[in-house]
């Protein structure tokens, strides 16, 4: 059985270092593993997306409409965006953070309001604010590790060793920071 | 060892196992990663050439030579590259040959979606299009063995989500490979015509020996399942995997030019009247070929004429429907395209330029195409990388004919310069066009995420490089009016355009600032730039703030207003978050000197 998990948010936010998180130690566990994602012009402020797909066979490294098992939004809107990936039986983790694209900031537009109602009212949906549970720790930007952590727990990838998988990930000044973020992150949900 | 890779990751480990000495490349999405790769391993001369072509050239000459040599770009630098490559595939190799074509379907960072497996079939040289990136690595080394054994080049074909996408590989060691002899033979690498009609008929008994080879190679095979036929090559083999799963019977195919007919004929006649599906991305290429072999099948236009086939957009086209999706409003979203960084040095440029009267400005290929963007809305049009002094030229020619008064501005990087806008220099000045030229020099080349050039003095390792200055060149070709301003100084560049505009003749301008993503900022960039260099943050000094929106002008991600009632008369104040790394391009522009450096 294939699991798909999708990660998206904003160029800068660490969906990239999270996924690589995820996929390095679900090949410890001895899964077929793939992932795709898209940058080239992410960094400038772009909405980014990572797919993580692990299973016995993994054939397609992309995740299809309907297809993600969960999604995790590392910014509120970009879950809306990306919400017609998540399986309509799958699960929503969505940081509860808000950053403004550039149309906001000029005035031309505005940012939607009543967004994570809209999709808790639809689906499974796990709110949480982990820029602020992870700067309450030392750093906003373990925001990434951290929602790994809740994402381990919620699939039951128990069985891996995170911690270790961190220290491989992470510059060495940073590994006792992220392996605290991803135990608040595990113990949010 | 076994690991995740990406296709890029993985090609660059196939051509080192395969014991490749010479690897060129000009950095281009998503193809940038694979020389990025290679500098990891010390026994391959890696590099940055300026263009595509002199990176084909190069590893065409390293190949004669004796060398195993390999060059990678994405697809539309197989345009600029093709000159050499249509030739080289005449002459053939000494040492093995290896391009690799980077494609993108879908064009997540493209300006076009060009089916590049046409050049294999122009060009007359054989393709080969890997599904994974265990896959990327072992055809790295197939594809050297047929160029050795075959006298040919061998073109690589991926894909965005072959390159961009990772997988489980199994890593071997290199296999030391020889550089061969260098032994002149005129009746092979000179193509002057005598000789050329000599090598066009060896093409085509090569092409008769690859027909022969593409049948027998396991590269292409059948993979039994259920009694639906599907025909595909590279990643649309796992898309179509994940639509079908084994109620199908796969042609699946890794060699792709020439294409195996035989193989073809064997794999209808074992499905008798099953429907069979080609699915491909971009131009109906293998359609039309198993059309040509008089067999019916389901391709284009059921299968969509463009864009990425990945399983939803398959299952919508075959079945009708996607898996079932929540109903998502579509109002609320609002999209986040890519925009110009805070500290971006293109910004204090496009805005003093995007102000200017009867001006049509050519941008380039670059994170500067973004001075298309509001609030700049400064670039008219695109062409090609490397085009904007050309194509302003061009234009500058037809208003002076025209006598509509309206300056041509070309626009492009410090990368882009060497690449060969450097030809559109000399188009300029030798055909004598007003044409304002501007560089803009931020030092790296920016939007692939910051590689060296020639302009950077570093080479591909890091390493010190031959170093060229880009206003020396200018000055070299002759360009009289050639200015260098920092571009973060709105006066230095008003100063600029208006001598520029002032005059009958070419003008160039330079702006030098470093790009705010430099991975390589050192002592030299401190030491000209300032020690203070995207360290300073600015803040807004409420009582002085009118609430104009002057600041917003610049387009800066880090300023923005927020309603505050009172505070001034129209209730807005401006504000600066900690994403500020001083440029002061907003500082300049306020009105009331409300925003300071902290």
């Amino acid at each position: 059985m294939t699991k798909s998990i999708l990660l998206v948010g904003v160029g800068g936010q660490g969906t990239i270092l999270a996924g690589k998180i995820l996929t390095t130690g679900l090949l410890t566990a001895g899964y077929d593993v793939k992932m795709s994602e898209i940058h080239g012009m992410s960094q400038r402020g772009g909405s980014v997306s990572t797919h993580v797909r692990y299973g016995d066979k993994v054939h397609s490294a992309v995740i299809e409409k309907g297809g993600a098992d969960v999604l995790i939004s590392f910014e509120q809107m970009e879950a809306m965006r990306w919400l017609a990936y998540l399986a309509p039986t799958g699960r929503a983790v969505i940081n509860s953070q808000v950053i403004l694209p550039q149309s906001v900031l000029t005035g031309q537009r505005t940012y939607p309001q009543g967004i994570l109602e809209e999709i808790a009212g639809k689906v499974e949906t796990t709110v949480l604010n982990a820029t602020q549970e992870a700067a309450k720790i030392g750093n906003p930007r373990g925001q990434n590790v951290l929602l790994v952590g809740t994402v381990v727990k919620l699939l039951g990838l128990d069985d891996i060793d995170w911690k270790a998988i961190i220290a491989q990930n992470v510059r060495p000044q940073f590994v006792e920071m992220n392996q605290k973020a991803f135990e608040v992150g595990y113990s949010l949900v | 060892m076994r690991m995740l890779m990406t296709g890029d990751e993985a090609l660059a480990r196939g051509a080192y196992e395969a014991g490749v000495h010479f690897a060129s490349a000009y950095p281009g999405t998503p193809s940038t990663e694979i020389l990025q790769n290679m500098t990891q391993y010390k026994e391959v001369f890696s590099e940055w050439a300026p263009n595509e072509k002199v990176s084909v050239e190069a590893a065409a000459g390293a190949s004669i030579a004796g060398m195993r040599a390999m060059a990678s770009m994405k697809h539309v630098g197989v345009n600029v590259a093709a000159d050499a490559l249509f030739t080289f595939a005449y002459t053939g190799v000494n040492g093995g040959m290896v391009l690799i074509s980077a494609d993108e379907p879908g064009m997540h960072s493209s300006q076009n979606e060009q089916d590049n497996r046409y050049y294999a079939q122009a060009s007359k040289i054989p393709m080969l299009e890997p599904s994974d990136s265990q896959e990327c690595i072992d055809m790295m080394k197939v594809a050297f063995e047929i160029s050795e054994e075959f006298d040919t080049p061998v073109m690589i074909r991926i894909t965005t989500r072959i390159a961009h996408s990772k997988s489980i590989v199994e890593l071997k060691d290199r296999v030391e490979v020889p550089i061969r002899e260098y032994v002149k033979d005129i009746r092979k690498n000179l193509p002057v015509p005598a000789v050329a009609l000599g090598l066009r008929i060896r093409v085509e008994e090569r092409m008769t020996k690859l027909a022969k080879y593409t049948d027998e190679t396991p590269l292409n095979y059948i993979e039994k399942g259920g009694n639906i036929g599907v025909i595909a090559s590279g990643k649309c083999v796992n898309f179509a995997k994940e639509v079908f799963g084994d109620s199908a019977t796969y042609l699946k195919l890794g060699f792709t030019y020439p294409l195996p007919d035989k193989l073809l004929d064997e794999f209808y006649a074992q499905m008798g009247d099953a429907t069979i599906y080609v699915i491909e991305e971009n131009d109906p290429w293998l359609q039309h070929w198993v059309e040509r072999r008089g067999y019916k099948c389901v391709g284009k236009p059921t299968i969509p004429p463009f864009g990425e086939m990945t399983p939803d957009v398959l299952r919508a086209a075959i079945h009708g429907k996607t898996l079932p999706t929540l109903d998502v409003p579509t109002d609320m979203s609002v999209p986040r395209p890519p925009i110009l960084c805070s500290g971006c040095p293109h910004r204090g440029f496009f805005y003093e330029l995007a102000k200017r009267k009867d001006t049509v400005i050519a941008g380039d290929i670059g994170c500067y195409t973004l001075g298309y963007i509001e609030p700049y809305n400064a670039i008219d049009y695109v062409i090609c990388m490397s085009s904007a002094f050309s194509a302003a030229h061009g234009s500058q020619i037809a208003f002076d004919k025209a006598g509509n008064g309206k300056r041509a501005v070309g626009v492009l990087g410090d990368s882009t310069f060497f690449h060969m806008g450097l030809n559109g220099l000399i188009e300029v000045l030798y055909n004598g066009s007003k044409t304002i030229c501007v560089v803009l020099d931020n030092r790296i080349t920016g939007m692939t995420g910051g590689q060296e050039h020639p302009g950077t003095g570093k080479d591909i390792y890091g390493e010190p490089a031959h170093e060229m200055d880009i206003e020396a060149v200018c000055r070299a070709l002759g360009a009289k009016n050639v200015t260098v301003v920092n571009p973060n100084n709105l006066s230095q560049v008003r100063n600029a355009l208006d001598a520029a505009y002032a005059k009958d003749e070419p003008s160039v301008i330079i702006t030098r600032w470093p790009c705010v993503l430099k991975p390589d900022m050192d002592e030299a960039v401190y030491e000209e730039f300032g020690r203070d260099l995207f360290k300073k943050k600015y803040f807004v000094e409420d009582a002085k703030c009118i609430g104009c929106k002057a600041c917003m002008k610049v387009g800066c991600p880090s300023v923005s207003m927020r309603e505050c009632p009172g505070a001034n008369k129209l209730g807005m104040l401006a504000q600066i978050d900690a994403t500020c790394v001083g440029c002061d391009v907003c500082a300049q522009v306020c009105p009331t000197k409300a925003i300071q450096q902290k």
